[in-house]
């Protein structure tokens, strides 16, 4: 401080009366000191001027500029603030919705606004008794601008909510998806999560096409005929107390997908407590080693290779002992026995030597060309692949041939029957064609052979396991698999998986049916067995019998000799020469 | 606006014409304005604490008067009886905040209030302006400029208030009083070398601070770290200026201060954004850089030294309350208790202000003898 003046007085002005009462002691300060403190006072104003302008700048940042990140928390999702785009309906193939759109509210909570958290969490709770107290609360205390309480209430659950005059409870205009058909088509048709993306079945296959809105998408499926088969095979389950099943019809012509069934299913509403089991699709996704319907593309890829004619016999006295293997009949005839014989009895050890006959190569490459190596095409996410052998060797090729050691799904199956049956490699799909549309399909089976595997599989149905699913007038032609389920590293001779494949009529085949029970066990109507024929067959049969009158698909007449003649086999045996039916 | 004639000789006829009328009336619009935002933002605050919804604004208006009446009063008053009336009041706040040491009532953690019938007072605010007026006197007088111990007289005076406001503590305080005291030196003529040194040793002290009171480095963690710590205040104060944007929801639509405990007192500038918006906003900082600006200006008029130094020192405690009160709302600053001169809820806060305020009318007249 030495740099103050010493001379400086004392200068406080004693008055502010214009009238000087004592002049000597109000001097004006000495010009410089003022000066410097005028100075000094400029630059005091210009840094305060200056820390006002930031604050200025401040205030028009936080007012204007910032991103307004409580305006983007309340547009919330996406697709809700994007809004409504009504997410397209599903139908069935006669226009019976499956699904379809419904506006709903949804509540959701801005806890800024909320003036009590713990109050408006309590009146809640009474307004909505379903909400947990802690949870609700939870929400409610926290720091975000958005957060949901419970979507799509009812209008009187929204009306409750409206009566408790909260504020910072709000709601927004949400669709939920409304499932008329409930479970019965719940694995074709598929769920959507709570804010309608597609989470399963067509629904999540096809999301693009359905968020995007629009006219319904129509599927395949009959409705009809889904609760027919669903009710046929829900009636074999409860029969055999078997643990799921599965169902496929599919129009041979274009490949379209009348019914598919899996069950257990599940009401699509609930499905957050249905059980993984219920929700794992058996026609489509689960692979199965299915036994002997596998047969049939044995069969035919015998005839194919031209290795062997219908006539053809393969030794079947002994079982084929191979390394640690057997192979063995179930119901031995311990004889040689001729193509159709094999097919019919179901043969093992038939089908084996088949399959070393036509050689291993020929085979895997007809197998594959049916597609039963590799992944399957439809418009499900929920889609399985083929599992094949790491190496197709000579064992493989022989446990393949009656259908073990190839895992594929019912689907596969039943696209590769339809192969033999037509000659073509049939995509099966469950969006319906556009009205006279005709696909066309890769040709994989020579005509003969086609004639040859109809004449098999209607013989089957008349003499062989399929008698059962034989509905007087209609043709059926069938194959039966009853497969042992590895459980573990083993074969479980208690836990079957029953099948039946049948085709009508099979003179002209126009329907392929797939039936598979699983996990059947033996009941007293069925002799102590629980069989593709015992099981699986008769469910077919009955099917069939009421697709007729719903399809409106008149019977021909039992001795009609061109059916006849079409279908007509000489089933050669050593013992009884010729039988021919 | 003539309400006395030229040559009334009276009391008042003579205050009219020499009083600085427009800081009067920048004042005065500043009164408006705080009277109409504790209106608007102080029921929240008093039904969330169980009051009647009336009850800040009826008290603030209560106290309005009061220190209304105190700033007019004392802007009659010439320089002499400023003085005197500083000193009074400075020994009279002084060992009231002793007392307060002793027998004040603990809020929020601190010891600032005495408990008197019917009210609650805080001494250390009236203790604010008395010091600024008595150092400009210390500063002006010629026995401490001249070389010699009563040079130290300033230091003393401000080691003596401050030691009582950190004994509190009152941080925010000490802040405020220390800058306006190293600023009247400043003003005072003191070479910028000390000046320097003086800030040096603020800031040292308020790292010190940091380190010494827990309250205090949590807040300013917080401001440098807002994701570490709860900044729930500030987070909602930014919401109410984003919400209120260009034009403001409209007065008394604003919903910021249900939600923000202080919204009456510290963060009332946020219900301005919100309920107002910028351009109010923004009115009212030119208010307030325009009282602050007339201050200083008027201030430097004199005619004499201590008028100079006393003036500015009351301006730059104006000034630096409203500064550090709208950034810490903005999150330009920790979060700090410091009420926005005459807007925010407070009664001691109130009449002091209007103590100051009277003491800077007062010395800002016009004299006869202005050089």
């Amino acid at each position: 401080m030495s740099s103050f003046d010493p001379e400086l007085p004392l200068d406080i002005p004693l008055s502010t009366a214009p009238r000087q009462r004592r002049a000597a002691n109000t001097r004006p300060v000495p010009h410089a000191i003022l000066a410097r403190a005028q100075i000094r006072l400029v630059t005091l104003g210009a840094m305060f001027s200056a820390a006002m302008l930031i604050v200025a700048l401040r205030l028009v940042d936080a007012t204007l500029l910032q991103t307004p990140t409580a305006a983007q928390e309340l547009a919330g999702p996406q697709e809700v603030g994007a809004v409504l785009v009504a997410r397209a309906d599903i139908t069935d193939r006669n226009g019976e919705v499956l699904a379809t759109s419904l506006p709903t509210q949804s509540l959701y909570a801005d806890p800024a606004k909320l003036l009590d958290p713990v109050a408006a969490a309590r009146a809640l709770v009474q307004a909505l008794p379903d909400l947990d107290y802690e949870d609700v609360l939870d929400k409610l205390a926290s720091a975000r601008r958005f957060v949901w309480v419970k979507r799509n209430l009812t209008p009187e659950e929204v009306y409750r909510v409206n009566a408790l005059g909260q504020p910072g409870l709000e709601f927004l205009t949400e669709q939920t998806r409304i499932y008329p058909a409930g479970g019965s088509t719940v694995h074709v048709v598929g769920t959507t999560d709570v804010d309608n993306k597609g989470q399963g079945g067509v629904e999540r296959g096809l999301n693009a096409q359905l968020a995007s809105g629009g006219a319904p998408i129509q599927l395949s499926v009959d409705l009809r005929l889904q609760h027919l088969v669903e009710r046929e095979i829900t009636k074999a389950m409860k029969d055999f107390n078997a643990i799921g099943g599965s169902g496929l019809v599919m129009d041979l012509r274009n490949g379209e997908l009348l019914a598919a069934v899996s069950l257990p299913d599940y009401e699509p509403a609930a499905i957050g407590k249905a059980p993984e089991d219920a929700r794992f699709n058996r026609f489509a996704l689960g692979s199965y080693e299915l036994g002997s319907v596998m047969k049939i593309i044995t069969s035919a890829a015998g005839l194919e290779s031209g290795k062997m004619s219908l006539t053809t016999f393969y030794d079947a006295s002994e079982p084929i002992r191979y390394g640690r293997f057997t192979i063995n009949d179930f119901h031995p005839e311990r004889r040689a026995l001729s193509v159709p014989e094999i097919f019919t009895h179901s043969s093992n050890i038939g089908a084996a030597r088949m399959a070393l006959a036509m050689g291993i190569d020929f085979q895997k490459e007809f197998f594959c060309k049916l597609g039963l190596c590799g992944p399957l095409k439809l418009e499900l996410p929920e889609v399985g692949t083929a599992q094949i052998p790491a190496k197709w060797s000579e064992i493989s090729a022989m446990t393949i041939s009656f259908g073990h050691g190839l895992s594929v799904t019912p689907l596969h199956m039943l696209r590769a029957t339809a192969a033999t049956l037509t000659g073509q490699l049939v995509q099966p799909t469950l969006v319906k064609h556009p009205e006279g549309y005709v696909p066309s399909f890769p040709h994989v089976v020579s005509d003969k052979v086609v004639g040859q595997m109809r004449r098999l599989m209607r013989a089957n149905a008349v003499v062989g396991s399929g008698k059962s699913a034989n509905i007087p007038g209609y043709f059926v032609g069938g194959k039966t698999g009853t497969a042992e389920k590895i459980s573990g590293k083993r074969y479980n001779t208690n836990a079957r998986l029953s099948s039946f494949i049948a085709a009508f009529p099979m003179h002209d085949p126009r329907y392929l049916i797939m039936v598979m029970v699983d996990e059947p066990k033996p009941n007293a109507s069925s002799g102590g067995y629980a069989t593709g024929g015992t099981v699986a067959a008769p469910v077919v049969g009955r099917i069939i019998a009421q697709m007729g009158p719903l399809y409106a698909i008149a019977p021909a007449a039992v001795d009609d000799p061109l059916i006849r003649q079409s279908l007509a086999l000489e089933i050669r045996s050593r013992r009884d020469a010729i039988e021919t039916y | 606006m003539i309400l006395f004639s030229r040559t009334d000789n009276s009391l008042f006829g003579r205050w009219w014409w020499t009083v600085d009328r427009w800081l009067l009336g920048a004042l005065g619009l500043l009164i408006l304005f705080g009277g109409f935002l504790v209106t608007t933002a102080s029921p929240a605050v008093a039904q969330r604490i169980g009051l009647d919804g009336s009850y800040f604004i009826t008290r603030q208006f209560i106290i309005l008067l009061p220190s209304i009446l105190v700033m007019l009063g004392i802007s009659l008053l010439p320089p002499r009886q400023i003085l005197l009336l500083a000193t009074a009041a400075f020994g009279v706040g002084i060992v009231a905040m002793v007392i307060t040491l002793t027998n004040g009532m603990e809020i929020k953690g601190a010891r600032r209030w005495i408990s008197l019938p019917g009210f609650s007072l805080q001494p250390s605010e009236f203790v604010k302006p008395a010091f600024i007026v008595l150092n400009a006197w210390l500063l002006a007088h010629p026995a401490v400029r001249s070389l010699g111990l009563p040079k130290l007289l300033p230091v003393g005076l401000l080691a003596l208030t401050v030691t009582l406001l950190l004994l509190q503590p009152d941080l925010g305080m000490t802040m405020v009083v220390s800058a306006v005291w190293l600023a009247q030196l400043f003003l005072a003529g003191l070479p910028l070398i000390l000046v320097a040194i003086g800030g040096g040793l603020g800031i040292i002290g308020l790292i010190g601070a940091y380190f010494m009171f827990p309250h205090v480095s949590s807040r300013i963690d917080r401001f440098l770290n807002p994701e570490a710590g709860d900044s729930y205040q500030v987070d909602r104060a930014l919401e109410a200026f984003q919400a209120g944007g260009l034009f403001g929801v409209g007065p008394g639509q604003g919903t910021v201060k249900e939600t923000i405990p202080d919204s009456h007192a510290d963060f009332i500038f946020a219900v301005a954004g919100e309920e107002l918006g910028l351009i109010w906003c923004l009115a009212l900082l030119v208010l307030i850089a325009f009282i602050v600006l007339r201050g200083f200006y008027r201030s430097g008029q004199g005619p004499t030294l201590f008028v100079t130094l006393a003036g500015s020192g009351l301006i730059v405690q104006f000034g630096l309350q409203a500064l550090i009160n709208i950034g810490s709302s903005l999150h330009l600053l920790p979060t700090k208790g410091m009420t926005l001169p005459f807007v925010s809820y407070g009664g001691s806060s109130l009449v002091a202000m209007g103590m100051g305020m009277g003491m800077l009318l007062a010395l800002t007249r016009k004299r006869t003898h202005t050089p």
